[in-house]
């Protein structure tokens, strides 16, 4: 049930999740929706885009900064709120979770409100996800690497072959009840110290 | 028990971060989880909704969530505060000039200050800015009651705007605001920076004045009795601490950690020991108890600070009078909380809730004339 009529901001300094969540909402029908990437300035783009919902990612300090200008209501056209009445914890709680901080203009009906903060915490969420698995994946990586500068050590200096070399490490993290990449790190330390 | 405890990078989330690092806690049975946090709306979000069990909150928050002004409401309670002072005025260079042309000078008191930012400010056609760091803040109150007394309405003379502590020095230096004021290490890292000068260490408008408080839902106050009390004895202990001066340097260098408050050691250092640069090129200043986090009753919720932030909330026309309110601000404060977790521990706590506080100005807030007149 979107109202495609809503005027969105979103206030994000991240890119990649501004624009997941731009193009979410505009798949979705909304099609007055505005991004501010750039800090200065923020008041005068709130006041040109004269938002119905503005969304704020929660790693940004300007949180407060916006919370302010909704206090001093002659800022902006409209009064803004977090939310539409005192009985929307859980709504909050949805987007806390995910990462988002929502605000509302005054008055707007809970029904109207409810699937476009729906959509932000799922993108958001599918944003969370992605950095995850981009986390992981890179720490994958650091960790082969360095289990290749421990296998290549234990191979030169004590003549294993390269499976055996493996085996040893994961032997010895089995037993020190650590990761292999753990092992890894410390014989690459030791062995550079001991140079 | 593992309570969850959001903070902010501030020097007086120190009794917060000695009570999880020097045992204090772990002699309570109580493991810390402390969490920091980008912003104070986080941590009212976080509270209010049970992510955290309790938090380093602004005092005046914890009146605004139970009021339910600028979000929903929440009982929130302040059983315990965490310190008090450790506030300053800080001005650009520019102003300053301008202050000095009128009579401003290094260290003077804050009715010649507020004099001469007065006469600036009647010179001038274009508005000036000022920045604090929340709408519900002492830094805001202390700030908006220094300019009234000065005949500088802070809402037609000036512009009020919010600025992350973060933010606030670069802010100053690209001229976006003219001052501000903030907690420590900020107005100290401005004067290192050499874009600032410090007016008014805010102990100057009004000693003994109140700064953070721990905070917690009145609901967790309630599932958790044990435990909070534990958790202030640990708070209290680490307070105690964090006040002997044989300790500050151990203290800063903790605090200086990019996990805590993550500021330069030596800053954190000085104002822990009460003492400020005002200016650039000038020796640091003994001042008279500019932060304390514990001697002076420094850690009791006296309940007159939370009326006060109600009239400055009412004064300052955050909120519209309405029936009930004084009953709902009073019970945000909790003194017997406080009595019935330390009175075996704390052998110089006040019989009495309120006090009279009383401000540079020679104005005075009585809190049972206040009261009655409600």
């Amino acid at each position: 049930m979107s109202d495609p009529a809503l005027r969105i901001l979103l206030v994000d300094q991240n890119v990649t999740r501004a624009s997941i969540l731009e193009e979410g909402l505009r798949e979705a029908g909304y099609t007055h929706v505005s991004v501010v990437r750039d800090m200065q300035n923020l008041l005068r783009r709130i006041v040109d885009a004269d938002p119905d919902v503005i969304f704020i990612d929660l790693e940004n300090p300007n949180r407060d900064v916006l919370e302010q200008m909704f206090q001093v209501s002659r800022c902006v056209q409209r009064p803004i709120a977090m939310f539409v009445d005192h009985s929307d914890t859980d709504m909050i709680r949805a987007a806390v979770e995910s990462g988002v901080g929502a605000y509302v203009v005054d008055g707007l009906r809970k029904e109207r409100v409810k699937s476009i903060l729906d959509m932000a915490v799922s993108r958001f969420n599918a944003f969370s996800q992605l950095r995850d698995e981009l986390e992981r994946a890179k720490q994958e990586l650091e960790d082969r690497k360095i289990i290749e500068r421990a296998k290549g050590i234990l191979m030169k200096e004590r003549g294993m072959t390269e499976e055996s070399a493996y085996n040893l490490l994961r032997k010895a993290a089995m037993n020190e009840n650590r990761r292999v990449a753990e092992v890894a790190q410390s014989l690459v330390t030791a062995t550079r110290l001991l140079k | 028990m593992k309570v969850i405890l959001g903070f902010m990078p501030l020097l007086d989330c120190a009794s917060l971060v000695v009570a999880a690092e020097r045992g204090f806690a772990a002699e309570e049975d109580l493991e810390l989880a402390l969490v920091r946090e980008t912003s104070w709306a986080n941590i009212r979000d976080r509270v209010v909704i049970g992510h955290f069990d309790a938090a380093h909150m602004l005092g005046p928050m914890t009146v605004a969530s139970t009021l339910g002004i600028g979000h929903v409401r929440v009982p929130v309670i302040a059983p315990f505060a965490l310190g008090l002072g450790g506030n300053a005025i800080t001005v650009s260079l520019r102003l300053w000039e301008q202050m000095t042309q009128e009579g401003a000078t290094v260290g003077a008191t804050p009715g010649v200050h507020a004099t001469a930012l007065e006469r600036v400010v009647l010179r001038r056609s274009e508005p000036l800015t000022f920045a604090m760091v929340y709408p519900f803040s002492c830094h805001n109150y202390e700030l908006r009651y220094w300019l009234a007394a000065g005949r500088v309405d802070p809402d037609k003379d000036v512009r009020l705007v919010v600025i992350p502590p973060p933010f606030l020095v670069d802010a100053l230096r690209a001229g976006q605001i003219d001052g501000f004021c903030v907690g420590e290490p900020w107005n100290s890292v401005a004067v290192q920076a050499g874009v600032g000068t410090i007016v008014v260490p805010t102990t100057a408008i009004w000693p003994s004045s109140p700064e953070k408080v721990l905070g917690c839902r009145l609901e967790w106050a309630q599932r958790h009795p044990k435990q909070l009390a534990a958790l202030m004895r640990a708070l209290y202990r680490a307070s105690r601490w964090c006040d002997q001066p044989e300790n500050h340097a151990e203290l800063a260098k903790l605090l200086a950690q990019p996990r805590y408050v993550g500021a330069p050691a030596d800053l954190l250092q000085q104002a822990l020991g009460s003492r400020l640069t005002l200016t650039t090129n000038t020796p640091a200043v003994q001042l008279e108890d500019f932060f304390t986090p514990s001697r002076h009753n420094a850690t009791f919720p006296w309940v007159s600070h939370a009326l006060w932030f109600y009239e400055q909330m009412l004064r300052w026309k955050q909120i519209e009078l309405a029936p009930n309110q004084v009953a709902a601000v009073r019970a945000t404060y909790r003194p017997d909380l406080y009595r019935a977790a330390l009175a075996s521990i704390n052998e110089d706590i006040p019989a009495d809730d309120t006090k009279i506080e009383r401000f540079f100005d020679g104005g005075a807030f009585d809190p049972r004339s206040f009261e009655t007149q409600r």
